[in-house]
């Protein structure tokens, strides 16, 4: 939240500019949420099937989840361009990540952490104000 | 690997139409309900039935990763020929970089 505030400044001058960045960054946020949510369902599954699966609260949270981050994305496609929204997905890898190394003790490696350098400097660039 | 070529192309169209239909919300609030998103949606869930058939073995998450970054250049694709989005050399340079981080994610995963 403390970003749109961060972006009132500018957003006067060009409004919806910056905006749906922001949105999108909510969506990966909660979208990592739901895939960690997801895998602590998949491991706790008792009963394969789909009551089982519907009887698996974090399963169902995290498909909840998944369903609130699509609506903030198309809030953000509203007045955002497609091409420049859709790869800011990708920070989704950035939180999974390192969400996955401290709850589930996934090793990370320099691999990873290249990658993630790389992927945050690539939504830095499409992030900042667009020009044409 | 082929089967997570063809998830990434209905991945991307999904978003197509996400984009598609939320263009509707300019005339209202109410039209989160219409066809367009729902097509996204759906292609969406088609897209993720794709993927896992694909993990199945011998697929390896570290070489599958990789092709999901190919959505997001058909996306720039499709963004260009269906609503006219421009190529810019800041797109081209964050796209790049995204794609590489992908990739690299995808290595370290092994």
């Amino acid at each position: 939240m403390s970003a749109t505030i961060a972006d009132s400044p500018r957003a006067s001058d060009r409004p919806a500019r910056r905006q749906p960045v922001a949105l999108v960054f909510c969506c990966t946020i909660l979208g990592a949420g739901a895939q960690v949510l997801m895998k602590t369902g998949a491991n706790q599954i008792a009963h394969p099937g789909l009551l089982g699966m519907i009887a698996n609260l974090p399963l169902m949270g995290g498909y909840c989840l998944y369903g609130i981050s699509t609506v903030l994305l198309v809030i953000a496609l509203k007045d955002g361009e497609l091409s420049l929204l859709y790869p800011v997905i990708a920070l989704t890898y950035v939180w999974v990540t390192v969400l996955s190394f401290l709850i589930f003790h996934d090793q990370i490696n320099r691999w990873k952490l290249f990658g993630i350098a790389l992927i945050v400097s690539g939504v830095g660039v499409l992030g900042k104000g667009g020009r044409r | 690997m082929l089967l997570v070529l063809v998830a990434s192309i209905f991945g991307s169209i999904g978003a197509a139409f996400l984009k598609y239909g939320a263009q509707e919300l300019h005339r209202g609030w109410l039209h989160l309900f219409n066809w367009r998103l729902a097509a996204g949606v759906s292609l969406f869930l088609i897209s993720s039935y794709f993927f896992v058939l694909g993990l199945r073995p011998p697929g390896e998450l570290s070489v599958l990763y990789p092709m999901v970054a190919v959505s997001y250049i058909w996306t720039l694709l499709w963004s260009r020929i269906f609503f006219k989005e421009p190529f810019t050399r800041q797109k081209m340079i964050g796209l790049l970089l995204i794609v590489a981080g992908v990739c690299c994610v995808g290595a370290g995963s092994r």
